[in-house]
């Protein structure tokens, strides 16, 4: 069950932006979360429910979106879906896949902030480029 | 605005920045680790217990570093070989992670370690997530767990850098199917070596110290595709 440390980790880093923004409150966070991530959802959802107790984030709702994997042959420029259990194997040639696109994530994909006047949600901008993403610690 | 936060970066990028200076403070002075993952059962410590041995037969110098939810059994069994061998009790957390490697390190392994074998918590889910600093990752699985352990544990048998078949002595009695076996793991990670390995009657002995070794000395290890993620 690290799914339990997962949460917690989902749970403070929502913290950590909260505090530096001053959100009263959270309505809802996405997570991205890769078929290969070797994470169980059920478990993740339940030790959330247990990790946000008592923080800004508690009452949140936590939305799991799955993403499937997926592979790509080099030499046939073939990207395939790779299943569960995956086939790493190409389906084209039958050689090595020369990676794996997708399948691993296990990411913040979107916060929404509960907002304090209103009382309605204010949607983030999810949409940054990865490359543009920066790790928490660096949030100003 | 607020932006996106990548998680697999915030949380992992913790783990994986302890493994990476565990990595290369290790491997300055000349220790290589070695991570070893199965089911509880699978045979980690009897495997080790007789490569251990033999290192201490072949002049090398090895330690163990062997994780458990509860008891020092595996310790005690582990210490006969002559080897440092240290317990990790884990509390009841399913996974070891890097600073927990990092700090049973610290004023128990000699200075002079080559070759530093982590046994995990036997448990083929939590611990594929966690880098420990290692440069060597073995997944085991015995005989008796089916042919298609590799396709229910995709992610740990998928970022294995060596696989090893253990109990070989029984593969007869367990109806084995090594081909089938060999055709999941083949699906999952093409192109990791497998080793049969048997601490019955001395398949495989030695294997696991030479991989290590080899590993130690600087050569080219398995880059599972699974490791290949995309940019
Ligand atoms: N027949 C046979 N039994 C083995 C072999 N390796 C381990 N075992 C047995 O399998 C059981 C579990 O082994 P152990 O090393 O404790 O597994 P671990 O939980 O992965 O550390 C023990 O009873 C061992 O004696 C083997 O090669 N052949
Ligand atoms: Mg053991
Ligand atoms: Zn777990
Ligand atoms: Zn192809």
């Amino acid at each position: 069950m690290h799914e339990m440390s997962l949460a917690v980790a989902v749970v403070d880093q929502v913290e950590t932006v909260a505090r530096s923004r001053g959100a009263v409150g959270v309505s809802s966070i996405e997570l991205e979360v890769g078929e290969l991530a070797g994470v169980v959802a059920d478990a993740l959802a339940f030790c959330f429910e247990l990790a946000c107790a008592g923080t800004v984030v508690e009452g949140a709702e936590l939305i799991t979106r799955t993403v499937p994997g997926t592979a790509r042959c080099a030499r046939c420029a073939e990207v395939w879906a790779v299943g569960m259990p995956p086939l790493l194997l190409c389906p084209g040639c039958g050689a090595a896949a020369d990676e794996l696109v997708s399948g691993r994530e296990l990411r913040i994909r979107e916060v929404r902030w509960a907002d304090p006047e209103s009382g309605e949600a204010r949607r983030t901008d999810a949409e940054v480029p990865r490359e543009h993403r920066q790790p928490i610690t660096e949030e100003s | 605005m607020c932006r996106a936060v990548d998680l697999q970066r915030a949380v992992l990028a913790k783990n994986e920045a302890a493994a990476q200076i565990l990595r290369t403070e290790l491997s300055a002075r000349g220790t290589t680790v070695v991570n070893l993952l199965s089911s509880p059962g699978s045979g980690k410590t009897a495997l080790l217990e007789r490569e251990l041995r033999l290192a201490g037969e072949r002049g090398v110098s090895a330690a163990a570093l062997t994780a458990d939810l509860a008891t020092e059994n595996d310790a005690r069994r582990l210490a006969r070989s002559g080897a440092p061998v240290k317990q990790v009790l884990t509390d009841g957390l399913c996974h070891l992670e890097a600073d927990m490697v990092a700090r049973h390190l610290h004023d128990w392994l000699p200075e002079s370690t080559r070759l530093l074998f982590v046994e995990n918590v036997g448990n083929l889910v939590c611990p594929a997530g966690y880098d420990l600093g290692e440069s060597l990752r073995v997944v085991l699985a015995s005989v008796t767990e089916g042919e298609d352990k590799p396709l229910k544990y995709p992610t740990a048998f998928g970022l294995a850098q060596l696989v090893i078949v253990t109990k070989t002595d029984m593969a007869e009695a367990a109806e084995f199917d090594e081909a089938a076996f060999r055709a999941h793991v083949q699906q999952v990670n093409p192109g990791v070596e497998i080793v049969l390995s048997s601490v019955r009657d001395g398949r495989g002995a030695g294997a696991l110290l030479d991989r290590a070794l080899a590993v130690a000395e600087g050569n080219r290890v398995h880059t599972p595709v699974m490791a290949r993620a995309g940019a």
